[in-house]
């Protein structure tokens, strides 16, 4: 075994002992502190992934559009055919790195701060079985195992919204959540029946679940194709979300505690754009190409109706969540192009929103935990009180209107000219509607800022502590300098993406 | 050192101010309540602290924020004088499938002059800030200046229009573009006692941001027609006639937003509640500069498109008569000085439109010495007075003198009275319209003959508010008895009195051929480069009109030197405080439209969308109950359908057993 495909085995199973480890250590400090050792090490095997990857003189003379840097092929279940097959490249790499990080600051403020409801012990617990489902989303290379993954991650979620959720342990409050968590799993189930359905369209069509093999679509027939596409375009449409089926995220964001909204947001919505660029556009390029113009219309819609509903949204942390539906749609607008430079884009944006939004979510439940409540209309005059808190509530939301020279520029900006570059009447008329939702994102993050930063202080702004919790600081540091580096220096996210990128969108040619 | 480090450091050594000057610790305010409440040693003690801390953090911002400036003066200088023709040098930033974006300068003569500029009045605002913000002994608890966040941000701003000026890639010229932009934001919000600073800093934003939508597009279909958003590649690509006036039109939008044209002008007049300094800094060198430098900079791509330059001379013309009305009738002296830019920069983009970027930029760098001086000679004349209102002004003659003559060199200047800098300068915008209304100029003659008479009529009026703005501040009786005016301290009174040098005496640099030169690098390969300089009988026209508009405002004053010399305008005089009631129209047609779309959008999202989901989730689980209710059947009932059952199934065995 290599030391990279120790190092891919490494990145699920130290997140899968941690969590067991948290479960057996009694004592609940001790069990958080492991949990977060367990996270950390997760993400320097996950950083290390890159340090020694293969080149690809392996592959022959006709090299497959999918060529993992490391990867391990194992079989699993003989007797169906089933395989664990792992593997790493540039478009998985940026995202792996994300979630590691992103579950790290997760376990680390866990640490100084549980939600109410539960244990933190059990929290810590739940939030590395998620990582392990995600993580495993982003590496696998077997459709099936690809799709078990992608399942392990929801009812952990739900338990986390459920149990740690919502503020308040009033019945009201209680069934709120309650009502959010069942949404959630429900409405997400719902898309992986979807999913489960294409991959065995796929599977019993072509005969095999590998990725790799499959990565082309060579051995599909046009309307296998055509029919695999727009099951799992659904799938993870639901998943990402697309307009109209995001429903369910905006109740789960603004029930879920700042943990599971900050993963929520940050990567789980990924696992549905990075499906949509691996599996859907990959494994069904012809079905691809016929419902891109599709996707492209509900993309824009989403920027266009998520930022408008932004526009009147009263809550802070539901403001958030639909901020999400709108970035997200730059992003799907991105992969419909199904141009390098929209995927590129796409990708970009995805590891952007995930630092940004992220952070945005930090915030929110620092402000929320603070003054006990979201309503845009109670907060006011933050700068006053708390200046710190503001000011990188500022920054968070300067990021998040794609300001350039910041990370969430790039995807945006480039998911238009993306759309530009596709020429026609058609896709210059979306990439004008998108700009145009790039317009009404200032508007209503600007709105935001405007409420909840400016003026008097509010009644519940008064007494506030400004300083900043060493854990707060901590867990956000990271992510802001993130955010200013990728929009420096997108070499970060983009150098590993590019071959790969150009790869897939040769065989979508 | 070589020429493109020392472009690459130009905005690199205020960005770097910048960023540490964020990092600054700052002591929240302390409330009224706060005070009250804190009683004993231990309290007075901590805030004593909390104050010392924060002059410390105060004195490095100071540091930091000046550093930054004077380096990068420092630099533009030396660029200035060592860069001997265009120099280029760039390297790949990011590669977006086929389309390369780089990392690169492009300097070039104008591009030193105009960075000069730019840190040269960056210096000036530092430095004036230093006096301006600060608690004075008679201010209020509630005054708090926050000065590092202030200071750092006017750093960032100073790097982001240097980056506008340097760049050599349209992606990086965009960053520097809405860098500028958040900036602006930031500081236009600034002043917290000011009720409507927020709002005016969303809207600066808010509609610049609007016009950047069309600068994205712009910039999008030009990178994308070259494979590359590097300016010289750009420039050097064969673009189609479609795309070329396309991209053309959209930057244009970038442009009016940025540079305050009609009809994205009105954010700059509300932008009037930020800090003096600071409005000095967005209407002189940066920000309203920056899209009348942008076009110079792509100027080939403009001077193939007549359609594109037509329309650039309607939106100069229209821009520049309505800022000088607007700015005739307006009682805060900031805002006649708002107005005055809006006007001033049509004359800009009036240039442009008839194709002459020297002459643009000439204007554009006198107007920067001589609008940063009435700008921190206005702030001087607020911080004595305690107030921005003319009505309450008045006889500041003798209490100010320093500020007096700074400012008439100023407004001098402005109006155009040889041999202020702004006569010559103005005169080349004139002459170059002048030259277009004979045909020979890339745009269309009837846009030449727009903007030779708009420009002749914007002549008297700009004397004519120039005057009115002189005799009502430091003329008459003083209005308000219990003020006692003095001359500004010295950190707020030498920037103003270096100002005044170029003010009065840039406009002779056009006589000097090493000056012209560089300016003239702009239009470079241009076939005839125009002349900059113009003297001949046409000279006498704008200065009869000149005459004839200080003459009206004399004579009105001299009837009654208490009275407003805008009361001649009579019913117009509204109209024209409130300019034409465009802040009114955009608040009707986009607003609230745009508010009330969000409303219904969110509701049918709520409604229809989200209540199809639930409603789906709903009618499941009826379903489910009814089925459930079915089962739960007495014995008789369900022993009768059991049996039926039954027979259903027994009767579809036979008939399929019968057909195969």
């Amino acid at each position: 075994m290599s030391l990279g495909q120790f190092l891919l085995v490494a990145v699920l199973a130290v997140p899968a002992l941690g969590a067991l480890a948290v479960a057996a250590v009694p004592r609940d400090r001790a069990a958080r502190v492991v949990g977060t050792v367990a996270a950390a090490l997760t993400l320097v095997a996950a950083l290390a992934l890159f340090a020694n990857r293969g080149g690809w003189s392996v592959y022959g003379p006709t090299p497959p559009a999918v060529r993992p840097w490391h990867s391990l092929d194992l079989p699993w279940v003989p007797g169906l055919d089933l395989r664990f097959h792992l593997g790493v490249d540039g478009i998985s790499w940026p995202l792996v790195v994300l979630t590691a990080l992103l579950t790290l600051l997760c376990c680390g403020y866990s640490l100084w701060r549980v939600p109410a409801g539960g244990s933190g012990r059990a929290l810590v617990a739940l939030l590395l079985v998620v990582e392990v489902g995600i993580l495993g989303t982003f590496l696998a290379l077997d459709l099936v195992l690809f799709f078990l993954f992608f399942e392990v991650v929801l009812l952990p979620m739900y338990a986390i919204i459920v149990g740690w959720g919502g503020d308040g342990t009033d019945a009201a409050a209680v069934e709120a959540r309650r009502r959010a968590g069942r949404k959630f799993a429900l409405y997400t189930l719902f898309g992986s029946v979807l999913l489960l359905v294409g991959v065995y369209v796929v599977v019993a069509a072509a005969g095999t679940a590998d990725i790799v093999a499959l990565t082309g679509g060579s051995q599909l027939s046009r309307h296998t194709q055509l029919a695999a596409f727009v099951l799992l375009a659904l799938a993870f449409a639901v998943k990402s979300p697309l307009w109209p089926l995001h429903s369910w995220l905006p109740d789960a964001h603004t029930q879920a505690p700042t943990v599971g909204s900050v993963l929520l947001a940050g990567v789980l919505l990924k696992m549905g754009t990075y499906g949509l660029i691996r599996v859907a556009v990959g494994v069904a390029p012809s079905g691809a190409r016929w419902a891109a113009p599709v996707l492209g219309v509900l993309a824009v819609a989403a920027i266009l109706i998520g930022s408008l509903v932004c526009l009147a949204q009263t809550e802070l942390k539901r403001l958030i969540a639909y901020s999400s539906v709108g970035h997200m749609g730059f992003v799907l607008l991105g992969i419909a192009t199904l141009t390098a430079t929209g995927i590129q884009a796409a990708l970009i944006g995805n590891v952007a929103h995930g630092i940004i939004t992220g952070l945005l979510f930090f915030l929110a439940g620092a402000i929320k935990d603070r003054t006990h409540t979201g309503e845009l209309g109670e907060l006011s005059g933050l700068r006053e009180t708390a200046p710190r808190l503001s000011g990188l509530l500022a920054f968070a939301a300067i990021a998040s209107l794609a300001l350039p020279g910041l990370a969430g520029f790039w995807g945006e900006a480039f998911a238009v000219v993306a759309a530009v570059e596709s020429g026609g009447p058609f896709w210059i008329t979306l990439a004008v509607l998108a700009a145009f939702g790039g317009a009404l994102t200032a508007a209503y993050l600007l709105r935001l800022l405007r409420r909840v930063t400016h003026g008097r202080p509010s009644r519940v702004l008064v007494g506030l502590r400004p300083g900043l919790a060493g854990a707060e600081l901590a867990a956000w540091t990271p992510l802001v300098l993130l955010a200013l580096a990728v929009g420096l220096a997108p070499t970060l996210v983009l150098g590993v993406a590019e071959a790969p990128v150009h790869a897939l969108v040769e065989v979508l040619r | 050192m070589s020429t493109a480090l020392l472009g690459a450091l130009l905005p690199a050594v205020p960005l770097a101010a910048g960023l540490v000057g964020l990092l600054l610790p700052l002591a929240p305010r302390r409330s009224a309540t706060d005070q009250a409440a804190t009683t004993g040693q231990a309290a007075v003690t901590d805030q004593t602290a909390a104050i010392e801390q924060e002059s410390v953090a105060r004195r490095v911002a100071i540091g930091l924020g000046v550093a930054g400036a004077a380096g990068a003066l420092a630099l533009a200088v030396a660029l200035l004088v060592t860069l001997d023709g265009p120099a280029e040098a760039s390297t790949t930033w990011i590669r977006f499938g086929g389309l390369t974006v780089t990392l690169g300068v492009r300097l070039d003569g104008a591009a030193a002059l105009v960075a000069v500029a730019v840190a040269a009045v960056a210096l000036a605002v530092q430095v004036y800030s230093i006096g301006y913000l600060k608690r004075g002994p008679h201010d209020d608890v509630d005054v708090d200046h926050r000065y590092p966040p202030y200071a750092a941000q006017v750093s960032l701003f100073t790097a982001a229009m240097l980056l506008v000026v340097v760049s050599g890639d349209l992606i990086m010229l965009l960053v520097g573009w809405e860098v500028m932009g958040i900036c602006s934001y930031l500081l236009i919000a600034h002043d917290r006692r000011l009720p409507e600073a927020p709002a005016a800093a969303m809207k600066a934003f808010l509609v610049t941001r609007v016009g950047d939508v069309g600068f994205l597009l712009g910039i999008a279909l030009l990178g994308v027609s070259a494979g590359s958003f590097r300016i010289a590649d750009v420039l050097a690509h064969d673009h189609g006639t479609t795309t070329l006036t396309a991209a053309g039109l959209l930057l244009l939008a970038g442009v009016a937003g940025k540079s305050a044209q009609f009809p994205l002008h009105t954010w700059l007049p509300d932008a009037m509640a930020g800090p003096t300094p600071i409005s000095a800094l967005i209407h002189a060198a940066t920000m309203v500069a920056a899209g009348v430098y942008a076009v110079t900079r792509l100027w080939p791509l403009f001077a193939a498109t007549p359609t594109v330059l037509a329309v650039l001379g309607v939106m100069a013309s229209v821009t520049l008569l309505l800022g000088a009305l607007a700015a005739t009738a307006q009682d805060d002296i900031k805002r006649v000085l708002a107005w005055s830019t809006v006007s001033q920069i049509g004359y800009m983009t009036g240039a442009l439109a008839v194709g002459s970027p020297p002459a643009a930029l000439f204007h554009l760098l006198t107007h920067a010495a001589f609008k940063a001086l009435l700008f921190l000679a206005a702030g001087a004349v607020i911080h004595a007075v305690g107030t921005t209102l003319m009505s309450r002004m008045g006889g500041l003659r003798h209490r100010m003198p320093v500020t007096f003559w700074c400012t008439v060199i100023g407004l001098g200047a402005l109006a155009g009275v040889p041999p202020l800098s702004g006569f010559w300068s103005k005169e080349g915008v004139l002459a170059a319209a002048e030259d277009a209304l004979l045909g020979d100029g890339p745009a269309p003659a009837w846009v030449g003959w727009l903007v030779f008479l708009t420009g002749l009529v914007g002549v008297a009026i700009t004397a004519w508010y120039a005057t009115r703005l002189l005799l009502r501040t430091f003329f008459g009786a003083a209005r308000d008895p219990l003020a006692t005016p003095h001359d500004p301290p010295v950190p707020l009174r030498w920037p103003v009195l270096l100002l005044a040098v170029p003010a009065a005496l840039l406009g002779l640099a056009g006589f000097w051929p090493w000056f012209t030169d560089r300016l003239l690098s702009s239009a470079a390969g241009d076939p005839g480069a125009p002349r900059l300089m113009h003297v001949g009988p046409l000279v006498l026209l704008p200065l009869a009109l000149l005459l004839l508009g200080v003459g009206l405002a004399w004579a009105g004053w001299r009837r009654d030197t208490a009275a407003d010399p805008a009361d001649a305008l009579g019913p117009l005089r509204p109209v024209f405080a409130r300019a034409f009631r465009l802040d009114d129209v955009q608040h009707a047609l986009v607003v609230r439209p745009m508010a009330a779309l969000g409303r219904t959008v969110r509701a049918v999202d709520e409604r229809v969308v989200d209540g199809a989901a639930t409603g789906t989730g709903r009618g499941a689980r009826a379903l489910g109950g009814g089925l459930g209710t079915l089962h739960r059947a007495a014995l008789p009932r369900a022993a009768a359908a059991l049996l039926a059952g039954v027979l259903l199934i027994g009767l579809a065995t036979a008939l399929i057993g019968a057909t195969s």
